[in-house]
């Protein structure tokens, strides 16, 4: 097998140092009651561009994700230190409400979890909780096209989100994360209940909407991010088995030739 | 060679499935048994009391000839209490529930109300009668009243419809509760939307079948002073009241062999009311579990 996994050729480096950072993590820390899970992250997240976390299991990639929309705050004991800005401002702040962060920076997750409704409401129900007051079908029909779904569901919007395939869920899913309008789209390892095919979809999905969103994607899956994505960040389980950044770069640059030994041995497969 | 290792007479595996067939056999008729009293039961009740179960026995008031006596009133003071328990008994188990499940936290304070909350299910239910003796029948003043007689059961099934709420709360998914607050919904959204519909069935379910055990229930009702011989059906809470099964120990309490007939036959009518509320339950679960599967 090829050690370095092929690349599609998108994602010039020139065009990703242009690009502005929309989120940027500064001497972050989280901390599970007296353990550390991670320790000291940095890392700029440039806009309209996909970000992937990538690494073994247990190096802290789903804790470091679900800080930068506070679903850690759902965790008992759960605590971030540092900073976490969002155009320059800290989401740890005061002041700031988790319930409108997450509006902002919407999440996928690992299994399909679409409600057990139907699928007009799964796409329509978080733009009305939100306060949407525009034409609720333009906004579901434009959702599910953007999601590449709206083919295969447009007859059927009445039927139950959970009578979908697997791939067709996690799209439905991701249907409904735009319908709330965020910027960004946090996935936390969206394809590892999905076929292949499935995955590919999800994939191609990801670089249309990379046009008009911020991608963060958690994934062990090498290929996936060597395919996807534009910036990769190499993290690993460190000292006390606290999660840490080691390398975080172009994605084309991190795959041929990264910087840490570590990271080589990680995409070469000699280590996770 | 094989298949000769494969047939060969193996006395460690003919032990093991004798013991299989055994246990079977044991199982059977612990089922049986349970079964068969039950069986025995509502045979004899039915053989004693059915002569007796038309029309008028449901329609009649009380009386001292137990051919002209009839069931009214306690059935009505039982559909009285079971409205006003459930009235009162949902929304605050339920809200109860609601709070220690999704806001209430892990703290020591949760799991002192937790504790408590089981050691109330299990309080005797006189204890109960004797608490809305005191609270709502003198110190509130409302007498022996169908009023207090329903916020005595209500204390009576709180526990559980509590923990049976807690349960139906609890199974729900969390994976469903993140996909709720991933889009910007608030913990108060969440509950409402989608964990307290996905948790219905249960809630529900829990519900009647607390209320079920409550309707059987006599001990309190005796305390808070509902009447063993009413000759007229309660209008509203703050009227007196009996209910079957007070009704039914008046009648076998007496001499005549008659009354012992009619209490057969109420018996039959409070079985009845049961069942209604159990296939209730089933339905109502049904009917909310159409649409979910995770």
């Amino acid at each position: 097998m090829s050690v370095v996994p092929q690349l599609t050729g998108h994602g010039l480096d020139a065009d990703l140092e242009s690009a502005p950072t929309i989120i940027e993590a500064r001497g972050v820390n989280i901390y599970y009651g007296d353990f550390l899970a991670f320790r000291d992250a940095n890392l700029k997240v440039p806009e309209h561009k996909i970000t992937a976390l990538i690494g073994p299991s247990g190096s802290g990639k789903s804790t470091l994700l679900r800080s930068f929309n506070r679903m850690n705050d759902l965790v008992p004991a759960a605590r971030v230190e540092g900073q976490i800005l969002f155009r320059g401002e800290n989401l740890y702040d005061q002041g700031i409400d988790p319930v409108a962060v997450r509006r902002t920076i919407g999440m996928v997750f690992q299994k399909p979890n679409p409600f057990p409704k139907s699928i007009y409401d799964n796409v329509a129900w978080g733009a009305k909780i939100n306060g949407y007051k525009g034409n609720m079908d333009e906004l579901v029909e434009r959702s599910l096209r953007s999601a590449a779904l709206w083919d295969e569901v447009k007859d059927k919007l009445k039927s139950s989100g959970l009578s979908l395939s697997g791939g067709q869920q996690q799209r439905l899913c991701i249907a409904r994360c735009i319908a709330v309008q965020p910027e960004v789209i946090l996935m936390d390892e969206p394809c590892s209940a999905l076929d292949p095919i499935a995955t590919l979809r999800i994939e191609d999905l990801m670089r249309e909407l990379s046009e008009n969103y911020t991608i963060m994607i958690v994934t062990h899956n090498m290929q996936q991010a060597a395919r996807v994505s534009d910036l990769t960040a190499f993290m690993t389980m460190g000292e006390g088995r606290a999660g840490e950044l080691v390398e975080v770069g172009p994605t084309r640059e991190l795959f041929t030739s990264p910087k840490d030994p570590r990271t080589e041995d990680y995409i070469t497969g000699r280590v996770g | 060679m094989r298949s000769a290792t494969i047939r060969v007479d193996d006395a460690q595996l003919r032990r093991r499935k004798l013991l299989g067939t055994v246990m079977l056999g044991v199982f059977v008729a612990a089922t049986l048994s349970a079964l068969g009293v039950l069986a025995i039961l509502v045979g004899d009740t039915i053989r004693d009391g059915a002569g007796w179960l038309d029309w008028n026995f449901i329609q009649d008031l009380p009386s001292r000839r137990p051919d002209r006596a009839g069931i009214w009133p306690a059935l009505v003071g039982t559909i009285w209490i079971m409205i006003l328990t459930a009235a009162f008994t949902f929304p605050v188990g339920v809200g109860a529930a609601i709070y220690l499940e999704e806001f209430g936290g892990r703290g020591r304070l949760s799991r002192i109300i937790e504790i408590n909350i089981s050691n109330l299910a299990g309080v005797p239910s006189i204890v109960y009668g004797l608490l809305g003796l005191a609270v709502f029948v003198e110190l509130a003043g409302m007498g022996p009243s169908v009023l207090a007689g329903a916020l005595t059961m209500t204390l009576l099934v709180l526990p559980v419809v509590i923990i049976a709420s807690r349960e139906a709360i609890r199974a729900v998914p969390d994976s469903l509760r993140q996909a709720s607050l991933g889009l910007g919904a608030t913990r108060l959204q969440t509950v409402w939307s989608h964990v307290l519909p996905a948790a219905m069935p249960g809630i529900l379910t829990g519900t009647i079948l607390a209320l079920s055990r409550a309707i059987g229930e006599t001990a309190p009702l005796i305390v808070v002073g509902a009447a063993t011989y009413i000759t007229f059906t309660p209008d509203g809470p703050g009227d007196r009241f009996t209910v079957l099964p007070m009704q039914i120990f008046d009648w076998i309490s007496r001499p005549q062999a008659d009354f012992h007939a009619i209490a057969a036959a109420g018996i039959i009518v409070l079985l009845i009311l049961l069942l209604t509320m159990n296939l209730a339950a089933i339905m109502l679960r049904n009917y909310f579990r159409k649409n979910q599967n995770w």
